[in-house]
């Protein structure tokens, strides 16, 4: 094992109570898990304490997003318990997830007994093969006495660096057997110990980089909302120190506020019109926390052509993956911060005030373009009114929105804002339908007060449906409001633009109806069919106390604008008010291959 | 700043200079740590020209994985970052880099033959420093260590010479000097 014993265990007990004693000694409050034969002796000693409360889900997959959105919207480690085999397979989807998008989980994972392993044993799967790849660890533990430890490198690994989930396998007979406690504190890891500060040089000459620059630009990622509160704090300071726009990827909305005058709304994909351009045209680009992924930076060899870039990670690898940079950074987002902002104000460093007025003047002539400007209706709701109302009766610190996967997704980034971190959770990297409603689930078990949404189509919300059943269970008043469109509507979108409006199954056929079947859960169910009554039913769910079930009814065959369609330059975006003719243009025959 | 290939966005496809790099890799000798390191080559899209993995200290419960791959210097780069972030891994150093690194293999070739050509083998092993390790009327076992491409020219000397079998351990590497693999 990858740790030093600096202390004799001092404590005898069996393993399914280490299971418990390190979840409490790590200040684990919630776990949420699905017992089966393997983690049967875990759930025993479960039973038999109070300090952990378990939530029960109805599918594995479920307990893994409700940990995300637990984590997401808190700091702290997500919690998940399941059985061996199918229990443990139903979970890698939640793992990947959380993989992609740098989410601390533990996911402890009960075992067949460890002389029937690689027998092909009832219920049995090789769980630390299948989770290797899409974990940042993973264990077997085979000797009781190993069990405290591993347990306590896996909240340590799970929460420093990167963060991600870990997996930790335990057969049935070392839960069953006895052996020796050791607390968190005495566990040390040998190998694993994450840079925080970041080279003192590379600092510096980042800051010479921004100090010259007339066209800056911050882009910033979920690594700032990953490094805490304080991390967005500094982001804040040092943005208004500089001057410089903000622009932020999906996974970082809210840590830098929607309201301040220097955001520029969300880049790539489905960002905005001025981020895209203000990223395109920039002459020195600092990206805080984020890894230039394929949705943000379109073509790469049109990526950014005329800028030197810095880039601030805490993964050494996501620096020059796909972009090169000019100076990288690996370190803690805040702690990198806070030496940038120290420097910057000891040197009284400043950027040319005239640039910066050229620069501002340009980006508002983006603005100008109105890039998220639709056309209402006065008979059918319009996806974008639909959130756009939705953000000014429900908006304040203390909501917390999820999403699904989709249209409904890009249109509640683009038209919700956050002025707050940790208060936006989505699936981002791995883009996994049916992660917005357990994650809701999660979100309200950390924040019992908060006012949690589920903005969700009517396409996704089916992938973890059952889960609406766990809120009623545990009176966790979630809000899901669905987007219906009877279409998978980003598939149905990339059908119209690439494959000639040929919609090969992608219309939802047999909906339920969903008033009926929420109600069936016990949840309140509401429909929504008219413009006009749409801020009513808006706040006949807020004022409903326990969770309920919006069907909004809305224009079929709306489309997602601005979008950088596959193989064209970040630059070279679509916009919602150009005609079919061009749309239907817009995506070269090349472009079609991609993804 | 010239742009890597490799995104799902770059069309054409780019053929830039690729290189062989020694990596070795310092890890915790513990269950499925190779896997890991494999895995993440398969997984990742990169080669694996040859793979030497043993036990190098059992008191520090270390083994030390010796990995050649070939690729443009961009993906050795990315290779090298993502081996280091693997839990286990204690230190990934790219001996190519290092400059002189010193690189030995062994290798068991089985010739079959008789008369002139069991002659010519056996002057040829001779020459190239290889020992006979078993021997019947009718076949050899050779030994022999050196670099990769002497190894490979020693194969092909010996293929119609009655060439039944080749077994090779892969690289072993280490670098010139006094200095210690980094921690």
């Amino acid at each position: 094992m990858a740790a030093d014993l600096t202390a004799a265990p001092t404590e005898r007990m069996t393993g399914a109570e280490i299971v418990i004693r390190a979840l409490a000694d790590q200040g684990v409050e919630h776990i949420f898990g699905y017992p089966g034969g393997a983690v049967l002796p875990i759930y025993d000693a479960l039973f038999q304490q109070n300090s952990i409360e378990h939530v029960l889900v109805r599918h594995e997959q479920g307990a893994t997003h409700m940990a995300e959105g637990y984590a997401r919207s808190s700091g702290k480690p997500g919690v998940v318990l399941v059985t061996s085999g199918p229990g443990a397979t139903n979970a890698v989807t939640g793992l990947t997830d959380a993989l992609m998008d740098s989410i601390p989980l533990v996911c402890i994972t009960g075992q067949v007994p460890t002389h029937l392993i690689g027998s092909d044993a009832f219920q049995e799967c090789d769980t630390v093969g299948i989770t290797r790849p899409c974990t940042k660890h993973n264990y077997l533990v085979k000797d009781v006495n190993d069990l405290a430890q591993v347990l306590h490198e896996a909240f340590y690994v799970a929460t420093s660096g990167r963060p991600g989930p870990v997996v930790v396998d335990i057969p049935k007979d070392v839960q069953f057997a006895t052996g020796g406690y050791i607390g968190p504190r005495n566990v040390v890891h040998k190998t694993y110990h994450p840079k925080l500060k970041g080279d003192a040089e590379k600092i510096k000459a980042a800051i010479e980089l921004l100090r010259g620059a007339k066209k800056p630009i911050f882009y910033t990622g979920g690594g700032v909302i990953n490094s805490g509160p304080r991390a967005s704090e500094l982001l804040r300071e040092f943005a208004h120190l500089t001057g410089a726009p903000v622009t932020s990827t999906l996974m970082g909305l809210g840590a830098f506020p929607a309201s301040d005058p220097q955001w520029l709304g969300m880049l790539g994909m489905h960002g905005s019109y001025e981020a895209n351009n203000a990223m395109h045209d920039c002459d020195v680009m600092l990206c805080v926390g984020a890894r230039f992924d394929d949705r943000i930076t379109g073509r790469l060899d049109a990526f950014s052509p005329g800028s030197r870039k810095i880039h601030i990670d805490i993964d050494p690898s996501s620096i020059n993956k796909n972009v090169k940079v000019e100076v990288g950074i690996v370190g803690d987002v805040a702690h990198v911060l806070e030496d940038m902002i120290q420097i910057w104000k000891a040197s009284r460093a400043q950027i040319d005030p005239a640039g910066l007025m050229d620069w501002e003047r340009r980006i508002n002539s983006w603005r100008a373009r109105n890039c998220f400007a639709y056309k209402a209706s006065e008979t059918t709701i319009k996806p974008q009114q639909a959130i756009e109302r939705l953000y000014e009766l429900t908006k304040g610190p203390d909501t917390y929105i999820t999403t699904e996967v989709g249209q409904h997704q890009m249109w509640a980034a683009q038209y919700y804002k956050f002025d707050e971190p940790n208060r936006w959770m989505t699936s981002g990297g791995l883009g996994t339908m049916g992660y917005g409603m357990p994650a809701a689930i999660g979100v309200q078990k950390a924040h019992p007060e908060g006012l949690v949404i589920d903005i969700a189509g009517e396409a996704s919300i089916q992938m973890c449906i059952q889960e609406l059943s766990t809120a009623v269970q545990y009176e966790l008043p979630i809000k899901v409001f669905v987007l219906n469109n009877e279409y998978m509507g980003m598939v149905r979108q990339w059908q119209q633009l690439l494959h000639g409006s040929r919609y090969s199954h992608s219309y939802s056929e047999a909906l339920p109806d969903f008033v009926k079947l929420a109600e069936a859960y016990g949840v309140k169910g509401l429909r929504c069919e008219h413009p006009d009554d749409l801020d009513a039913t808006i706040k006949a769910m807020i004022d409903h106390p326990g969770p309920v079930f919006v069907d909004c009814v809305v224009d079929k065959m709306e489309n997602c604008f601005p979008m950088i369609p596959s193989g064209r330059a970040h630059n070279e975006m679509l916009l919602g008010d150009v005609g079919e003719k061009t749309v239907n243009e817009a995506i070269t025959e090349e472009g079609k291959m991609l993804v | 700043m010239r742009q890597p290939t490799g995104s799902a966005y770059f069309m054409e496809e780019h053929h830039e200079p690729v290189a062989r790099h020694t990596l070795a890799i310092l890890v915790d000798n513990e269950p499925g740590v190779l896997a890991r390191v494999i895995g993440l080559f398969s997984g990742r899209g990169y080669n694996i020209d040859s793979l030497t993995v043993s036990e190098v200290s059992h008191e520090a419960n270390l083994s030390r994985i010796t990995v050649v791959t070939t690729g443009p210097a961009e993906v050795i780069d990315q290779i090298k970052t993502q081996l280091d972030r693997l839990v286990p891994v204690h230190s990934v150093v790219d001996l190519t880099l290092t400059g002189r690194a010193l690189e030995r293999e062994l290798l068991l070739v089985k010739v079959r033959g008789k008369g002139e050509a069991r002659v010519e083998a056996l002057s040829l092993a001779d020459a190239f420093r290889a020992r006979v390790i078993d021997a019947t009327i009718e076949s050899f076992v050779f030994e022999i260590t050196g670099k990769p491409d002497k190894l490979d020219q020693f194969i092909i000397l010996m293929k119609p010479l009655g060439l039944v079998e080749v077994a090779r351990t892969g690289v072993a590497s280490i670098a010139r000097g006094p200095e210690g693999m980094a921690e």
